[in-house]
Parts: C-alpha cells; structure tokens; sequence
C-alpha cells in the first residue's frame, strides 16, 4: 500500500514491520518523530515490541546491549550528539555481536551548534564495527530497516541505517509499504545460538587474553568481509519479492561514462538528475552512489572501476587534517589505481544546500582537470 | 611469525564461561598469606572491620579469613592490636 511518509516515519514503520520487540529511544532532533511516531503505534496496540523512554542516549544503548542478549530483535534512532553519546557502548554492543538496528539521522556536530545535515556524525563511528547504509529516498530508509536486521542477524554485527537530517527526516515522499504476510517471509524471527536464559546461566564478555582477543576480532573481519555479499543477497532477494533490488553500489548511467560522480545519501538523488542534465548536453556523464559504507564495498568498487575514469566524490563530511572521508576510504580502496584519480570535494557541511547546479559545477570542473594526484579536498559551495 | 590465516577460519564469535561468578576466586592474585594465631587472638574484630574485601568471617572468637578471596594485601597484619596475624610467603604455605 502506497503512503505518503516523512523519512522519520518510514524508519518506524519499517520497524514495526520488522517485529522489533524492544526499542529503546531518547529525543534529539531531527530523529525524534521515529519515537514519536512508534509511542502512537503503541499507544494504538499497533507496535509489537516494547518501548522504554531511557534517560541518555548512553542508556539507550546499554538497554539494547541488554535486551539484545536475551534474544530480543531491538532497533533505535538518534543523531549527531546523541550518537556520538553512545560511543563507547557501540564498541561494546560490536564486539558483543549483537545485530542491533540503529536509525542515524546525519546532522552536524558543535561547536557551533547547528541542526542540520552532514555526514561527519555517522562516520566518525566507523571504527566501532558496526555497518553503515547510507540511504537516498524514504522509500530506500523503509526497505533498508528490513533488509538490515536480515543482514546483521546473519553475520551477528549491527548495523546503523543512515539518512540525510531534513532533507529525507523531514521530507515527504510516496513510500510503498509491504505488507505484514510479505516481510515476515523475507524476515524470519530472530533465534541467536546463545542468550541470557535464567535456566542455563552464561557469562558474556569476561576478561580476554590478548590470544583469543586477536581471534575475535579476526572473526569479526571475516564475518565484515561475509556482510559484502550477504548485502548483495539480501538486496537481490528483496528485489524479488518487493520489486526494489539493492546492493553495495548504485550505479546510475555509468557504462560508457569517463567522469563519475561519487556520492552517498540524498545526494545520491540529486546527483541523478546533474548527470541528466549533462547527458542532455552530450556529455559522458555518471554517478556511483555509495550504499554501504562499512563494510566498505572495495571488492565491488575496484570490479567497478575502469582506467582512465576520473572519480568526484562528493564529501558532506570532513576529517579534520585530512580531507573528506568517503574520498579517503576511496584512494585506499583503489590503491594502487589503475589510471583512475580520485578528487575530493568538501561541500554541503552543516546543511548547506548541495544543488543539481553545484553538481553540474563540481562534475565539469573534475572532467576538465587533468587525471593528476589531488591530495587535498577542495571546498565548494552553492552559489544560490 | 605465525600467521593466523594458516588457522581455521571458524573462530566462537563470542566467549562465554559457563561457571557461576561465585566461583570467579581471586585468591590466586596473593603473594603473601595473613594467618591468625589462634592463641594469641583476643576476638576484637578489627581484622573483620576493615577488610578492604570483606572476606574475614565473623565466628564465636577466632575470625577465619576466606582464602577464595584473600589478596594479601596485609592490612590485618599491620592493624591488629595483638600482633597475632603473621604474613608469610604464599611460596612457604
């Protein structure tokens, strides 16, 4: 059934979808309206699980820790400094392998404060272990949901469903939502091997010698390098059911293009109507939008790449002495490159708008420039 | 150098202990070994009062410390105002 949802809604639509048995939430804007719309579910009879309001975004975490133990299939929204609040129990909640769901609406972090979008929240999170997808549409953060727990519960990692503060958050947008009959066959229950059971008591992340800490975490590698194609997977059988496939990457009129766009989020959708745009004027003109972000889709990007393309990334995120961190992630992806440059741009920070216009901007300046080494990021704005 | 890849590549993805917490003694951290001369034991129970890890029990005279728990750290030796607890090397008991 087609409903008209803001991208807060869709997310908690997609959980309840999911069966989600405990959610736990704290208020921070832009994600607060996925709690407010599950509180109304519930007060409705109309979500599955449980709802505890908890009092920090740490305490969040540590009852999903928790609640995810004792089997529970548990999902969560929050942003900018509520996430950056959670840290250290992301950490925890990784190497527990627990497949907690997370929703992070991108929104810039203070000083100064400012509300709104920008990617540096979600990435600065990347070493935790848990998975990141990076979403385009409402639709795409409704389906993510569901293909996320399906995901994370086969290779036991968590996973944090991305979206672009306000301008999905809080944007409207037709959404196809599936029905209850059709999710349940692609979502089966969650059954973890081990649990909390009063009946046969386990203890869980005891002290660890450095031998076996080395293995668990190698486990860990081998069980991000399994998400690769279990992502492929879900997204391909997704795509059977639903009608909507989706994979590590989105490739948008790339065959025969020289100059790429490199993007992520709803700048995955802007980017594909400046690559119109330019096609409109006989320009060889593409875009690779970026969907998963760990575990980052190397193999898949390098199978990708051809020489002589020129790679312009899009980065609404910035590394402080460094550069922007999806053009980072990309060089070392690719190296060493065969004839393939990749060029940075910095734009967009704390909710600047990036236009069809300024993609224009940013695409025929990179296919202009020569094919050379560009360490550093260039910084651009839009102009109107 | 030994390289993990040469191991099997299925690994627990978590390590779980089965045993109660109960039974997660830590006496084995001990050096040195606080034991009461019984005789010379007057029952005042300062030894029980300022056990940093409560592990001397109270009994009808002579408290017994629990060697479960016992690090050594040696605070009943030095408060005890009858000089009746001797330290003696964990090696020597």
């Amino acid at each position: 059934m087609k409903k008209v949802l803001s991208g807060n809604h869709a997310a908690a639509v997609g959980a309840q979808l999911a069966r989600v048995q405990v959610s736990v939430g704290y208020p921070i804007t832009p994600a607060t309206q996925v709690f407010e719309a599950i509180a109304e579910m519930k007060s409705k009879g109309e979500f599955p699980g449980e709802f505890i309001a908890a009092e920090s975004e740490h305490s969040v975490m540590a009852a999903l820790l928790g609640a995810s133990t004792a089997g529970a299939r548990t999902f969560t929204a929050t942003s900018s400094h509520g996430l950056a609040y959670m840290h250290e129990v992301l950490h925890w909640v990784a190497g527990a392998r627990l497949p907690i769901v997370m929703i992070d609406v991108n929104r810039a972090l203070a000083a100064p404060w400012n509300l709104w979008t920008d990617q540096t929240d979600s990435l600065s999170q990347r070493d935790t272990g848990w998975m990141q997808t990076y979403c385009s549409t409402n639709q795409e953060v409704l389906d993510t949901v569901l293909m996320s727990f399906k995901i994370a519960e086969r290779v036991m990692l968590p996973s944090m469903v991305v979206l672009d503060g306000f301008t999905l958050s809080h944007s409207y947008e037709p959404v196809d939502v599936p029905s209850q009959a059709d999710v349940d066959a692609f979502l089966p229950p969650f059954r973890p091997e081990l649990k909390l059971d009063p009946d046969q008591p386990i203890t869980f992340g005891s002290l660890t010698q450095p031998k076996d800490y080395l293995r668990l975490r190698r486990r860990m590698a081998a069980d991000m390098a399994e998400a690769e194609d279990a992502i492929e997977e879900a997204g391909r059988e997704f795509g059977e059911l639903f009608g909507r496939a989706y994979g590590q990457l989105d490739p948008y009129r790339c065959e025969d293009a020289e100059t790429i766009l490199v993007t992520s989020g709803a700048v995955g959708s802007t980017a594909r109507a400046a690559v119109d745009a330019l096609r409109e004027k006989g320009l060889k003109a593409g875009n690779l939008r970026l969907r998963a972000f760990r575990p980052f889709p190397a193999k898949a990007l390098r199978a990708f790449v051809r020489p002589g393309m020129k790679l312009a990334v899009v980065d609404r995120n910035y590394s402080p002495g460094m550069g922007g961190i999806f053009a980072q992630e990309l060089k070392a992806a690719l190296y060493p490159r065969p004839g393939v440059s990749v060029h940075g741009y910095v734009t967009g920070l704390g909710g600047g708008d990036i236009t069809v216009e300024l993609l224009k901007e940013v695409w025929e300046r990179v296919d202009e420039a020569p094919p050379a080494e560009i360490p550093a990021a260039t910084w651009v704005e839009d102009a109107r | 150098m030994p390289l993990l890849d040469e191991e099997p590549r299925a690994y627990p993805r978590v390590l779980i202990a089965t045993r109660s917490m109960d039974e997660n003694h830590t006496g084995n951290w001990r050096t040195m070994r606080p034991v009461i001369d019984a005789k010379a034991c007057t029952g005042c129970n300062i030894c029980w009062k300022l056990c940093p890890e409560a592990c001397v029990d109270l009994t009808d005279k002579v408290p017994e410390i629990d060697m479960d728990y016992c690090k050594g750290c040696g605070i009943c030796v030095a408060e005890c105002p009858a000089k009746c607890v001797d330290f003696i090397a964990e090696s020597a008991s």
